[in-house]
């Protein structure tokens, strides 16, 4: 969920629009902001599956820290979803594991 | 390869302080930072500091960036961004990676102004999406303009947990309590008089015990400590979507290891720390630091390290005359004086003599 109204920081700037894809969805995202703020918006929390224990991962240290939120993001394994913004056309997937290398882009 | 006079690690408070004190002397300053911005974690601070007016009483951590950065720009600061330092090596090359490769910078002198980071504490379920750092929650939602959940469990009554709670309340969410394993607060009184207002209660001797759900948090048990120990019977069940842990921070020592600084492992700092002198120079000649790195304290004591070391940093390099370098470093120890005065500021004050006791004797 967004925080459109802020009573110190006051409304929400309008910015530019991307669209996204994440596992397969278009979502809409502002133009720099990280993917993990993007997907929060939506409310998806579940960044990852772990490899051996199959357990969800997501938000952690949100400053490119801890690794938790790593994502496959236009076809790289292991990208920290806090610290990468969006661009237009990215595509975003939940990783398994250690993740998949995919078509590069 | 990129040369410098004084290379600063870590875009801060500290490492802005200490930037804009060399390059006012005449340095040529390099300022690193991993982020592709400067002012670290003083972006997601929205409230007023308090103290006097000297120590930027009544200015919001937002605005003091703004206006430390300008500084530094119109000082001729060279900034180099998205670089990640990761090495320093003879005591006089910073290596860093960047999303283009690697980058080293050589100079006469480095501060490391690396600052801190969030303590974890572990606990069933604490893995599951939606158990966070309580400054990861503060980052969302200041910076990003996002909520990282709707009822929210604060974990700890420091000043991050009754700030972060409060900042929660302003973006729009529900805390449902902050719970804090001490039987006292451990915040200033002011923030936790805000937050109760707000009607959040604040539960001593409690502490989670659970986070539950699948695949996220969807509830947390707590329960009441007696002497540090659960009470059994006590337990219950809160509705939650988010528990945010603000259970303190530690030092980012790992530079200052690596350059071979020796360093002490201080409680009330935070953890281990380099050793430093009054000048804040390492045990190792030609490393300086400054801030949360040689002991967690607040964005005001360290812009006043930061001042210190850059003004060391310039001195050493025969930049400032002794009496010039001599004058200002004693205006800023007095005032870092008076920020560690207090209850709250003692026990900090002690620790940081017994760091700059070792220095000497080193």
């Amino acid at each position: 969920m967004r925080v459109l109204d802020h009573p110190i920081l006051g409304r929400l700037e309008a910015r530019r629009k991307v669209t996204i894809t994440v596992d397969g969805q278009p979502v809409e995202a502002f133009e720099g902001e990280p993917i993990l703020a993007a997907l929060l918006a939506k409310g998806i929390r579940v960044n990852r599956i772990t490899k051996k224990r199959h357990e969800p991962r997501g938000l952690f240290c949100g400053i490119g820290r801890c690794t938790d939120c790593v994502m496959v993001v236009n076809g790289v394994p292991n990208v920290r979803t806090c610290v990468t913004p969006v661009a237009e056309g990215m595509t975003v997937e939940t990783q398994q594991g250690l993740g998949k290398w995919g078509k590069a882009k | 390869m990129t040369r410098s006079d004084v290379t600063i690690i870590g875009a801060g408070p500290a490492g802005l302080a200490a930037a804009i004190e060399a390059a006012r002397a005449g340095a040529k300053v390099v300022l690193v930072d991993e982020n592709a911005r400067p002012g670290g974690q003083l972006f997601k601070q929205i409230h007023k500091f308090f103290g006097s007016r000297e120590h930027f009483a009544g200015t919001r951590g937002i605005d003091l960036a703004r206006k430390l950065c300008q500084e530094a720009q119109e000082l001729g600061v060279q900034l180099v961004l998205d670089t990640a330092a990761f090495a320093i090596y003879d005591g006089r090359i910073v290596a860093g990676t960047t999303p283009k490769g690697t980058v080293q910078i050589e100079s006469e002198r480095i501060i490391l102004a690396t600052g801190a980071m969030e303590n974890t504490f572990s606990f069933k379920g604490w893995t599951k999406p939606g158990v966070m750092g309580a400054g990861a929650a503060q980052t969302m939602i200041n910076l990003h303009r996002v909520l990282p959940g709707s009822r929210i469990l604060m974990v700890g009554s420091g000043n991050v947990g009754l700030i972060v709670t409060y900042q929660l309340l302003q973006a729009g969410a529900d805390v449902v309590a902050v719970i804090e394993a001490l039987p006292k607060i451990g915040g200033y009184a002011v923030h936790a008089a805000k937050v109760r207002r707000a009607g959040v209660p604040i539960l001593t001797s409690h502490t989670v015990l659970e986070a539950k759900g699948e695949p996220e948090v969807s509830s947390a048990v707590i329960c009441q400590l007696d002497d540090f120990k659960p009470v059994a019977g006590t337990e219950r069940e809160v509705e939650v979507d988010t528990v945010c842990l603000a259970v303190g921070l530690t030092p980012l020592a790992e530079l200052a290891w690596m350059a071979g600084c020796q360093c002490e492992y201080l409680p009330a700092l935070g953890g281990f720390v380099p050793v430093h002198d009054e000048r804040m120079e390492t045990t190792v000649k030609g490393i300086f630091v400054a801030g949360d790195v040689t002991g967690v304290e607040e964005a005001s004591t360290a812009i006043e390290e930061g001042r210190l070391a850059g003004i060391a940093a310039a001195a050493s390099l025969g930049l400032l005359s002794p009496d010039e370098a001599e004058e200002r470093m004693t205006a800023a120890w007095e005032r870092l004086a008076a920020l560690r005065m207090g209850p709250f500021g003692e026990g900090r004050q002690a620790a940081k003599e017994q760091l700059m006791k070792v220095g000497k004797a080193g």
